[in-house]
C-alpha cells in the first residue's frame, strides 16, 4: 500500500475567537500571539492513512505545500507514524486557490508515481471549501469518495463509509483512489516520544514546480482561477442580558422568568 | 465558441420534492438573473423525476432542464458529474448555483475541476457587481471567523449556497415555462463506485432540522447521562436536542445531531447552549437562530457574545433549576 496524504499548515482553528485578526492592507488572516498547526482534518488523514498502514502495511508519504512551513508543525504527521514528507515549499506556490493547490499536490502526487490511496481532509480549517481532494481526483482521472468516516481496503478496491446528514453509506471504490477524510474517523493518535526522535532524523524532500516540470504561472496566485476581493470581519453586535441571583438556582429560576416576560416560551 | 449567458440552478430533488436549498437557490437566482436581464434555467437529474420541473419553474425558473434516467436513481460522482457535464455544455450558463448538501459537497468541486475551474463552496451571500457584472461569492472562511468575497475568472462561475442562507420565492402555480428533456447517455460502467448499503440513524422525536427549539449540549456536559437532562427539557418545549462536535466524537450523542460547520445548520426560534464555548465552526451551525441562550461557567465565553440571554454557572445546578421553573411557567 503506497498512501499519500495531503496536509496543509494553517492558523490555529481552535484558538479563542477574539485572536482573529484580519490585516486588511494584505487581505491575510492570522490567530495573534498563537502558532500554526496542521490543518485538523489533514490531520484525521493521516490518523486514516496510519489505520490502513496497520491493517495493510505499507508507506505513507505526506505532502505538504505552501511557504516558510514551520517544520517542527508539518513534521507532526512523521511524529505520528507517517514515513515521508515531501514539502511544495516555494515562493512561487503563495496565494493560490483550490485550483492551483490541487494542481501543484496532482503534479506531485504523479511525480511520485506509485499510489494506491491518496487522503485529504475533508475540508480546510482556513478554506471551509473541500475542494482539494475532489479536484486531485479529477486531474488525475481518479474515483473519489468524499466525507469518509471508515476506510477498509478489500483486494483492488476500498470500502468506504461515507458520512451523510441522516447516516452514513457504504460504498466500494477501486483503488486507486482519493478520499476525503472527515472527524467520524476517529481522534488522531498522539506522537510518541519515539516517533517524535524519528521524525526528528528524516529529511523533508523539497520540490519546486521546475522538479514537477509544471510552470510556475500554474501555481500560487498565479494559476488561480477565484479571485479574493475582500476578506472581512462579521459584527456581531447583540448584547447578552444575564440572568443573575445568589445562587446558581436563583439565577436559572431568573432566566425562566426573563424568557417568559420577554415571550419566548 | 458560444457565449455563457443566463443563470442555471441545479435543484436537488428528493421523493416527489425539489429539495428547500434547490427552492432558495432559485430564489436567489431569479434575482442575479433579473440584474442581469438574463433568463434563470433549473436542472433536475434524477429517476422518475419528470413531474418536478414544473415546481422549480414555480418557484422562479424560465425553464427547466431534465434529465431522468434509471442510473440516476442515487446520487453517485462519476453519473453525476458526467451528466452535468452535458448540461452545462448544452445550456452555457454564465452562473451555475448549487445546495450544500450531502451530495452537493461531492459534486459542485468535481464538475468544476472538469471545466478547469474552481468553485465557491457554501456561499452565504451572492450579487452581481454593478461595474464588472461579475458575480460576487460571499462565503465564510476560518471557520466563520471571516468572510470572504470572491470572483471567478472563468464562466460558467460556480457556487454552491449553504442552507437557509438565501430566501425562495413564494411558489407561484400559474408561472410557464419550457422544459426540456436531455438523455442521459450513461452506461452502468461509466461508475466507478458501488453503494453498498445505506445506513440510516433515526432519531426519536422531532428533527433537529424542523424543530422550533434546540436544547444543545457540548464537551461540558460530561457525559451520556448528562445529556438526558437536556432531552428532558427539550421534551419540555417540544423542541429537539443538538450537540457541538465533542459530544458526537466521544459517542455521548449521535452523529446526526452536531449542530455547525461540518454539521447540521439550523435557524430555530429558540437555541438553547449548554456548556458550549461557542467556537466560530459551531456558531457557524446556529446563529441564524431567533433566540440564543447560554449556560456556561466561563463568563468570558465566546458564546455570550452571541446570545440573547445567560447564565454564568455550572449547568448541573443551573439545568434542574431553569428546567422546573420552565415546568411550572408553562403549567400556569
Ligand atoms: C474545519 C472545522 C470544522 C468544525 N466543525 C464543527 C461543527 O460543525 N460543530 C462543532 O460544534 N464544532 C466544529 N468544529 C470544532 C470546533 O472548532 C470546536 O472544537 C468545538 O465546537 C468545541 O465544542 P465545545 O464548545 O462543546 O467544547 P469546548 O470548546 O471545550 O467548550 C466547552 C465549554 O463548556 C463549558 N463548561 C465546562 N463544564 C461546564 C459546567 N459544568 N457548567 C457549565 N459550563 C461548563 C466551558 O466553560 C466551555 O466553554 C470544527 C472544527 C474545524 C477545524
Ligand atoms: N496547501 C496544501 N498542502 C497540502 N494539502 C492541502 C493543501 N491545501 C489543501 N490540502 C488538503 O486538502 C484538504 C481540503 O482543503 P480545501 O479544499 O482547501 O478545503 C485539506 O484538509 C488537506 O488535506
Amino acid at each position: 500500500m503506497n498512501i499519500v496524504v495531503c496536509v496543509k499548515q494553517v492558523i490555529d482553528p481552535e484558538a479563542p475567537p477574539s485572536t482573529f485578526k484580519i490585516d486588511a492592507a494584505s487581505n491575510k488572516a492570522e490567530m495573534h500571539g498563537v502558532p500554526p498547526v496542521i490543518d485538523p482534518y489533514g490531520e484525521y488523514a493521516v490518523e486514516a492513512s496510519l489505520k490502513v498502514k496497520e491493517a495493510k502495511g505499507g508507506k505513507i508519504t505526506v505532502i505538504c505545500l505552501g511557504n516558510n512551513l514551520s517544520r517542527e508543525v508539518v513534521k507532526k504527521p512523521l511524529a505520528m507514524g507517517a514515513d515521508e514528507l515531501i514539502l511544495l515549499e516555494d515562493e512561487a506556490y503563495v496565494g493560490g486557490d483550490s485550483w492551483s493547490t490541487a494542481t501543484a499536490l496532482a503534479a506531485a502526487i504523479k511525480k511520485m508515481g506509485e499510489y494506491d490511496l491518496i487522503l485529504c481532509g475533508r475540508e480546510a480549517s482556513d478554506t471551509n471549501s473541500g475542494q482539494t481532494g475532489p479536484g486531485i481526483a479529477e486531474i488525475l482521472g481518479l474515483p473519489c469518495v468524499t466525507i469518509a468516516r471508515k476506510i477498509d481496503i478489500t483486494g483492488s478496491a476500498s470500502r468506504v463509509e461515507r458520512v451523510t446528514s441522516d447516516g452514513y453509506d457504504v460504498m466500494e471504490v477501486p483503488i486507486p483512489a482519493v478520499i476525503t477524510v472527515s472527524n467520524e474517523i476517529g481522534e488522531p493518535r498522539y506522537p510518541t516520544i519515539k516517533g517524535i526522535m524519528t521524525a526528528k532524523k528524516i529529511e523533508p524532500v523539497v520540490w519546486k514546480p521546475d522538479d514537477m516540470g509544471i510552470d510556475s504561472s500554474r501555481v500560487g496566485a498565479a494559476g488561480q482561477r477565484t479571485r479574493l476581493n475582500k476578506l472581512f470581519q462579521p459584527v456581531h453586535e447583540g448584547k447578552c442580558e444575564m440572568a443573575e441571583g445568589d445562587s446558581a438556582e436563583e439565577a436559572a429560576v431568573n432566566l425562566a422568568l426573563k424568557l417568559r416576560e420577554a415571550k419566548i416560551f | 465558441m458560444a457565449e455563457h449567458k443566463g443563470i442555471a440552478v441545479y435543484c436537488e430533488v428528493k421523493g416527489d420534492k425539489i429539495l428547500p436549498i434547490a427552492a432558495e437557490g432559485l430564489g436567489a437566482g431569479r434575482k442575479l438573473a433579473d440584474d442581469l436581464g438574463q433568463e434563470l434555467s433549473a436542472v433536475l437529474v434524477g429517476s422518475n423525476i419528470g413531474s418536478l420541473a414544473q415546481q422549480a419553474i414555480t418557484y422562479g425558473a424560465d425553464r427547466a432542464y431534465v434529465v431522468d434516467d434509471p442510473l440516476l436513481k442515487d446520487y453517485q460522482t462519476d453519473a453525476y458529474v458526467s451528466v452535468m457535464e452535458k448540461v452545462i455544455k448544452q445550456v452555457m450558463p454564465q452562473v451555475l448555483i448549487m445546495g450544500q448538501t450531502d451530495s452537493g459537497r461531492d459534486l459542485a468541486p468535481r464538475l468544476a475541476f472538469r471545466f478547469g475551474i474552481a468553485v465557491t463552496m457554501d456561499c452565504v451571500d451572492l450579487a452581481i457587481d454593478p461595474e464588472s457584472k461579475r458575480l460576487l461569492q460571499t462565503k465564510p472562511v476560518y471557520g466563520g471567523n471571516a468572510q470572504a468575497v470572491f470572483t471567478s475568472e472563468a464562466d460558467p462561475q460556480m457556487v454552491t449556497i449553504r442552507t437557509k442562507a438565501m430566501t425562495a420565492l413564494e411558489p407561484d402555480a400559474s408561472r410557464k415555462g419550457e422544459i426540456t428533456n436531455i438523455t442521459a447517455d450513461l452506461q452502468a460502467s461509466d461508475i466507478r463506485t458501488k453503494i453498498l448499503d445505506r445506513v440510516v440513524e433515526e432519531v426519536a422525536g422531532i428533527k433537529i432540522e424542523d424543530a422550533e427549539v434546540v436544547v444543545a449540549g457540548g464537551r461540558g456536559i460530561g457525559s451520556t447521562e448528562g445529556f438526558q437532562q437536556l432531552e428532558e427539557l427539550a421534551k419540555l418545549l417540544k423542541g429537539a436536542m443538538g450537540a457541538s462536535r465533542p459530544p458526537c466524537d466521544n459517542g455521548w450523542v449521535p452523529d446526526t445531531i452536531q449542530v455547525g460547520l461540518t454539521g447540521k445548520i439550523i435557524a430555530p426560534e429558540l437555541y438553547v447552549a449548554i456548556a458550549i464555548s461557542g467556537s466560530s465552526q459551531h456558531m457557524s451551525g446556529c446563529s441564524g437562530s431567533k433566540t440564543i441562550i447560554a449556560i456556561n461557567k466561563d463568563p468570558e465565553a465566546n458564546i455570550f457574545r452571541q446570545a440573547r440571554f445567560g447564565v454564568v454557572g455550572d449547568w448541573k445546578k443551573v439545568l434542574p433549576a431553569f428546567t422546573e421553573k420552565v415546568r411550572g411557567l408553562l403549567a400556569s
